[in-house]
């Protein structure tokens, strides 16, 4: 349980580092909090030859709000996220979402870039950017900066659209306004366990009609799964609790989960079914 | 709640802190793995292991510059063997490195030796290892069917893969059976189970070539045992092997086992004339350190119309894995099984079947309740479903069945001493107030929410001896060659005083945090009138204490303490003869008293221990009774053992939309006898139900359809944690029984016995509504929620047994 | 072996200048180069906590942080809770005198937890405390005596009485 060997560099400056980064792309790996990376080099099912420590970099932490986006700096640490003051239901999804993440001694190494490169399908932070159609900027020194919008970022099991001389440098969420409410219900064996389903979602109800709708689902598909037809199930309905029952249903129909030792798919479909009004119902009017 | 009302005038019966604590909350304990970092030059071992279940090992290749050792360079050590002398027992050997044969995915294949564990681990990425794959047996099903690989290539005598092979059938079984009012059939299992100690195997061999003696720190609670058989293993006088468990972070049974590293790791270090050290990675403690608790019992109850239990019939099946583990023999699990399927209840004509079956999977060792975690599950699941099936009440059912005079002897033969059985459980029910328990579950109903409540009643061996143990063979003489049969139990300490007046006890059993030098130390002291701080305890170190079989099955403070008392009350016996001369009077008339002798009723102040003591050393021509010169008693104490007894009782909510259990209560009422130390003994408890929680509803070692372990990791098996884990309430009654000397019972493992059957009891009564209950653990939220998604009882789902095939025939 | 990197590590308030490989992780360094041997490893793969460390304040698995990223921060041990030898930190009082261990192998991590938390959030609730508890794992005492010791120690620190009103 001890890493294979690699050359460690810790650059102080972006640019420098994908200047590194660019050398040996494929054998190099960016090294953020390092909570999934470091065991997976502990049990050597990764082996980096280069690790690229961005820890050392300013301006890479930290949350911004500019142009009704908030712009979360990719080593962010998932304590910080939980600590957020932000005001309205963007702040309250954070919050909620960041406690999920893992126990203390991983929120405070652990970053919100690092969950989103990693691409988890049961990550927390990769269900919150696909409901909200989060877009990650990302940097190479060879073609500079690019954006990407989560549905094109999140691709398969542990892989996104990033390029392997890429680095994530932040995220951007849009600042929902306070039409909107928000929950997250996971359901893990454990307290701070990786969640077997998670459920995240974001309603915005005016005047009792739904205006807009948004469901996420991890554990169900090797990405971050967007329920569309739990969305438009809800979208333009009346608010009631029959309409949360409806949309559960929508999307246990809707996913085709895997099978592993944790459940089947008939029992991450009931899941979905049990979660979706837990995260609803946490957006529900009533408790807002 | 627990523990005794007012400060007794004993060190016995106080929750004193422990002696052992305040070193180790500095961080100065020193387990094995301190050893090694603190030896700077140390080399490092890792081992090749077997990827697959089943295969001919044809080469193993490293590259120059990379020392390993394989079977071939063993060749001149003897396989560790480890026999019962009974017929239906088949024996094997088991070799230190796997010679021509893998059996197990993990199974240890050659010794990697380098200058640190990184340099290890990269050497054995450059090793190669070509097997030829055989057909692997993966379920005891697939096992005995005619035609199925054999695993090891020996003769059985019955069905194939069949090494144990146990029956009992009393007289009067199948009239009883055929009179009953009505049979009762169940079907319970357990999923594989790690003991999973926090600190998973080490070993750090060091050789001193001055004196040409290997000195071996490891993570053991049979230091002795493992010394003789590595010695036997590697050919070496006992003498020329000290073995040093030093803190040992946790045990639970699977530590007891010979393991096969240690084995090779003095090997490499007497070869190479270094130290070399081992620490075993979390994956290769999953993957090789002993499992334990995959079982299938049918258990027919044939019951008469009020509920009596006339007849009980089980045929229970353990798969105990690929080798035979040392000294205890892979006939562990199956024969407790037998002996103690009935438990605390009066049977009085059982008839059984108990058999261990080998498969291509880890080998079973004991872990803490060894069996009897499935065998309360099979009883009290069978009485719960007696009562709903007769319409009795389920307190009343098992007051009407449990034992209730003493000394009780099971079908089986066992002597159940004095114990409490019908009180803990009036104690516990009441603690529960169950009629309340039914409005709530009533008025939760009524929401959508769905509560139960499980009673389990157990009845734990503690503290057996060398008879035990005898039971297990039939009995033999001894002649001019060694004994076919290792059997353990007595126990032996040296107790001496030095010319200071302060005391050592030296120790043949072995602790691993249950706190024992400080509750011997309790126990001693009250013989000497001297306090715990005045005795060094010395444990765990073939250099330095007596030969002993170290601590395991519940068994230290009844026996090692039965010993200590026994050295302490010799010791005091001379220093009240001593002090008699000096003082007048007789001895009987000398109490020993806050570290003076003083005649009883006197007002003088007598004479302090520690002058006694000087005088003996130093002025021994002197001593009155003109006896040994020093201050020394031995203690040997070796009983046939003593039931320590329990109810548990458990409150659950499920979440029917997730198959979520949450614990909400859980309640004790517990006779261990005397309690030595209050706050361990609740220690013990709560432990013991942690594990218990954890068969229950969360851990399971998973292999898949060819033999391969899934679950190496922590993120896979699945401990509770603290937010999993109920409070646990614990009310104690004490029954005095004349099988232990000191009147305490061991409680080492009655928590995870009784823990198990309470929760699936209490899981099936919440899942009432839906007519499904649980017969198989762990009850896993996926299994629940199929339960009940399928109006199915909660079972094993068995692999399915692959069709046989011809040529496997010839392979054989 | 591969090339080693010079290193100071402040631990405890000690400076320790090291030679380490750049893989070495903190924890790795702390027992073997520090000769810090309080800290344990149980899983390496940062889920029992039986290696948790404070740096600079926050708990942290040292297994899952190399020793070259420590570098420039200040890591508090167990062996740096007790201010001396002679006084034991509240929480390892709390510990010891509640039963809070057995074995004692999961020990430093829940120690180090517990009081770098409490030192931060002095005012923590049981509940509160049994979240932060979650993180870690223990084989042997079932964490009632954990939670026990903890909240006592919690008292401690706030300078009230360590024993809890019997309620009636």
């Amino acid at each position: 349980m001890k890493p294979s060997p690699f050359e460690y560099v810790r650059p102080e400056t972006l640019d420098e580092a994908l200047a590194v980064l660019a050398r040996d792309p494929d054998e190099s790996k960016v090294l953020a909090g390092g909570q999934s990376l470091i065991p997976m080099m502990n049990f050597r099912l990764a082996r980096p030859e280069r690790l690229v420590d961005i820890n050392s970099i300013p301006d890479l932490a930290g949350t911004t709000t500019r142009d009704g986006r908030l712009h979360v700096g990719a080593r962010t640490r998932h304590l910080t996220l939980q600590n957020t003051d932000l005001p309205g239901p963007l702040g309250h999804l954070l919050r909620r979402a960041a406690v999920n993440v893992g126990h203390l001694p991983i929120r405070t190494r652990g970053t919100f870039g690092g969950s989103i490169a990693h691409c988890d399908a049961a990550s927390e932070w990769c269900l919150v950017a696909t409901l909200l159609d989060a877009e990650m900027t990302v940097r190479s020194a060879a073609r500079g900066e690019r954006t990407i919008a989560a549905a094109d970022f999140f691709q398969s099991i542990f892989t996104t659209a990033m390029e392997s001389d890429e680095i994530l440098t932040s995220i951007s969420l849009p600042s929902l306004d306070d039409g909107y409410v928000t929950g997250i219900s996971e359901f893990a064996r454990r307290a701070g366990d990786f969640a077997i389903v998670a459920a995240t979602a974001a309603v915005q109800v005016k005047d009792g009609v739904v205006t807009d709708a948004r469901v996420s689902l991890g554990g169900v598909s090797e990405v971050p799964f967007r329920s569309t037809a739990a969305e438009s199930a809800m979208l333009g309905q009346q608010w009631s609790p029959e309409l949360v029952a409806t949309a559960a249903e929508e999307a246990a129909a809707e996913v085709d989960p895997p099978s592993d030792t944790h459940g089947d798919a008939d029992y991450r479909r009931d899941l979905v079914r049990a979660l979706v009004p837990r995260a609803l119902a946490t957006t529900s009017p009533a408790n807002r | 709640m627990s523990g005794p009302l007012s400060e007794p005038e004993t060190w016995t019966g106080r929750a004193l802190p422990r002696l052992e604590d305040p070193a180790i909350v500095r961080g100065w304990g020193t387990y094995v793995g301190d050893v090694a970092a603190r030896d700077r030059g140390c080399l490092h071992a890792r081992f090749v292991r077997s990827p697959h279940a089943s295969g001919r090992l044809i080469s193993i290749t490293a590259p120059a510059g990379v020392t390993v050792f394989t079977a071939k360079d063993l060749h001149d050590v003897q396989p560790i063997r480890a026999v019962l002398h009974r017929p239906d027992f088949v024996a094997v050997d088991t070799p230190v490195l796997a010679t021509d044969r893998v059996r197990f995915v993990g199974e240890p294949i050659a010794i990697v030796i380098a200058a640190s564990e990184s340099e290890a681990e990269d050497a054995l990425d450059l090793i190669e290892v070509e097997i030829e794959q055989l057909p692997a047996v993966v379920s005891t099903a697939h096992a005995i069917a005619p035609g199925a690989p054999l695993v090891h290539d020996v003769e059985f005598p019955g069905d194939p893969n069949t090494v144990v092979d146990g029956r009992m059938h009393t007289d009067g079984f199948d009239d009883a059976f055929a009179g009953a009012h009505r049979v009762v059939s169940i079907q319970v299992s357990s999923a594989r189970q790690s003991a999973m100690p926090l600190e998973a195997r080490a070993a750090h061999a060091a050789y001193d070539r001055a004196s040409g003696r290997s000195t071996l720190h490891a993570t053991l609670q049979m230091p002795h045992v493992t010394r003789t058989g590595i010695a036997d293993s590697l050919g070496l006088p006992e003498d020329d092997l000290r073995v040093v468990a030093p803190d040992v972070g946790g045990g639970f049974g699977a530590k007891m086992t010979l393991a096969r590293e240690d084995v090779a790791l003095v090997w490499a270090s007497r070869r190479m004339r270094r130290n070399i050290a081992w620490i075993e990675t979390r994956e290769e403690n999953f993957l090789a350190a002993w499992h334990s608790r995959e079982q299938v019992y049918d258990v027919d109850g044939a019951f008469s119309a009020d509920g009596e239990l006339l007849a009980l019939r089980g045929d229970l099946v353990c798969d105990v894995g690929a080798y035979c583990c040392y000294p205890v023999t892979w006939g562990v699990e199956p024969l407790m099984a037998m002996a103690e399927l009935p438990g605390p209840y009066r049977v009085r004509e059982y008839s059984v079947r108990s058999r261990g079956i080998i498969t291509n999977k880890c080998p079973i060792a004991p872990y803490r309740g060894v069996s009897r975690p499935m065998q309360v599950l099979a009883m009290e699941r069978l009485f719960d479903v007696a009562a709903d099936e007769l319409g009795i009440d389920k307190v009343k059912i098992r007051h009407a069945n449990l034992i209730t005079e003493f000394p009780h002897r099971s079908p089986s033969g066992l002597v159940l001493d004095a114990a409490s059985h019908q009180e803990t459980l009036a104690a516990a029910v009441e603690l529960a107030d169950l009629e309340d328990f039914r409005s709530r579950q009533a008025a939760a109903l009524a929401q959508g929410r769905y509560l139960g409540i499980g009673i389990s009643c157990f009845a734990e061996r503690t503290g057996y001896g060398t008879p035990a143990f005898a039971a297990r063979s039939r009995p033999f003489t001894l002649g001019t060659e060694q004994a076919p049969v290792i059997t353990p139990g007595f126990e032996r300490v040296i107790l001496t005083m030095d010319p200071s007046g302060t005391l050592t006890l030296r120790i043949g059993a072995a602790p691993h945090g249950q706190g024992l030098k400080t509750t011997l130390a309790q126990v001693v002291c009250d013989e000497l009138g001297l306090r715990p701080d005045a005795i060094r305890v010395i444990a765990s170190d073939t250099d330095q204490t007596p030969y002993g079989w170290g601590s395991f099955a519940s068994r230290a403070m009844v026996i090692a303490g039965g010993a200590s008392m026994l050295a302490a009350q010799e010791l005091a016996e001379r220093l009240r003869v001593l002090a008699a001369e000096r003082l007048g009077g007789l001895p009987v008339d000398i109490d020993l008293v806050d570290g003076h002798a003083r005649v009883r009723g006197s007002d003088q102040p007598g004479v302090a221990i520690a002058v006694l003591a000087r005088d003996v050393y130093h002025s021994s021509h002197l001593l009155p009774d003109k006896g040994d010169p020093a201050l020394e008693a031995v203690g040997v104490y070796d009983p046939s053992g003593t039931f320590a007894n329990a109810c548990h009782i458990a409150e659950v909510e499920v979440d029917p939309l997730t198959g979520r259990t949450v614990i909400t209560r859980f309640l004790v009422a517990e006779d261990a006898g005397r309690l030595i130390n209050p706050a361990i003994v609740d220690g013990q408890i709560h432990g013991g139900i942690a594990q218990g929680v954890a068969n229950a509803l969360f851990e399971e070692l998973i292999y898949d359809d060819r033999g391969v372990l899934v679950t190496t990791s922590l993120m896979d098996y699945l401990p509770p944690t603290v937010a999993e884990m109920p409070h646990i309430d614990i009310v104690h009654l004490e029954t005095i029984s004349p099988a232990s000397i000191t009147g305490a019972k061991g409680v080492g493992e009655g928590g995870t016995i009784g823990a198990p059957a309470a929760i699936a009891n209490a899981i099936s009564d919440a899942l009432k509504p839906f007519q499904v209950g649980v017969f198989h653990i762990p009850a896993t939220p996926h299994r629940v929620r199929a339960a009940i998604r399928s109006g199915t009882d909660l079972h094993v789902i068995p692999l399915a047994v692959p069709t046989p095939e011809p040529e496997k025939e010839a392979q054989r | 072996m591969s090339s080693t990197v010079p290193l100071r590590l402040y631990v405890n308030g000690d400076r320790h200048d090291v030679e380490v490989e750049a893989r070495r992780t903190l924890a790795d360094a702390l027992r073997e180069d520090c000769g810090l041997t309080g800290t344990h490893l149980g899983c390496e793969h940062g889920v029992c906590g039986a290696c948790t460390v404070l740096v600079d304040g926050q708990p942290v698995r040292a297994c899952l942080m190399l020793a070259v990223q420590a570098e420039g921060t200040m890591v508090r041990t167990v062996e740096g809770l007790a201010p001396d030898d002679e006084t034991l930190h509240p929480v390892q009082q709390a510990f010891w005198e509640n039963h809070g261990l057995q074995c004692g192998f999961c020990t430093p991590g829940f120690l180090v937890l517990a009081a770098g938390y409490l030192e931060e959030h002095p005012d923590a609730e049981e509940e509160e405390m049994r979240d932060v508890l979650s993180s870690n794992l223990c084989r042997c005492t079932g964490y009632q005596n954990i939670v026990k010791a903890t909240m006592c120690a919690a008292r401690t620190m706030r300078g009230e009485s360590p024993e809890v009103e019997a309620t009636p």
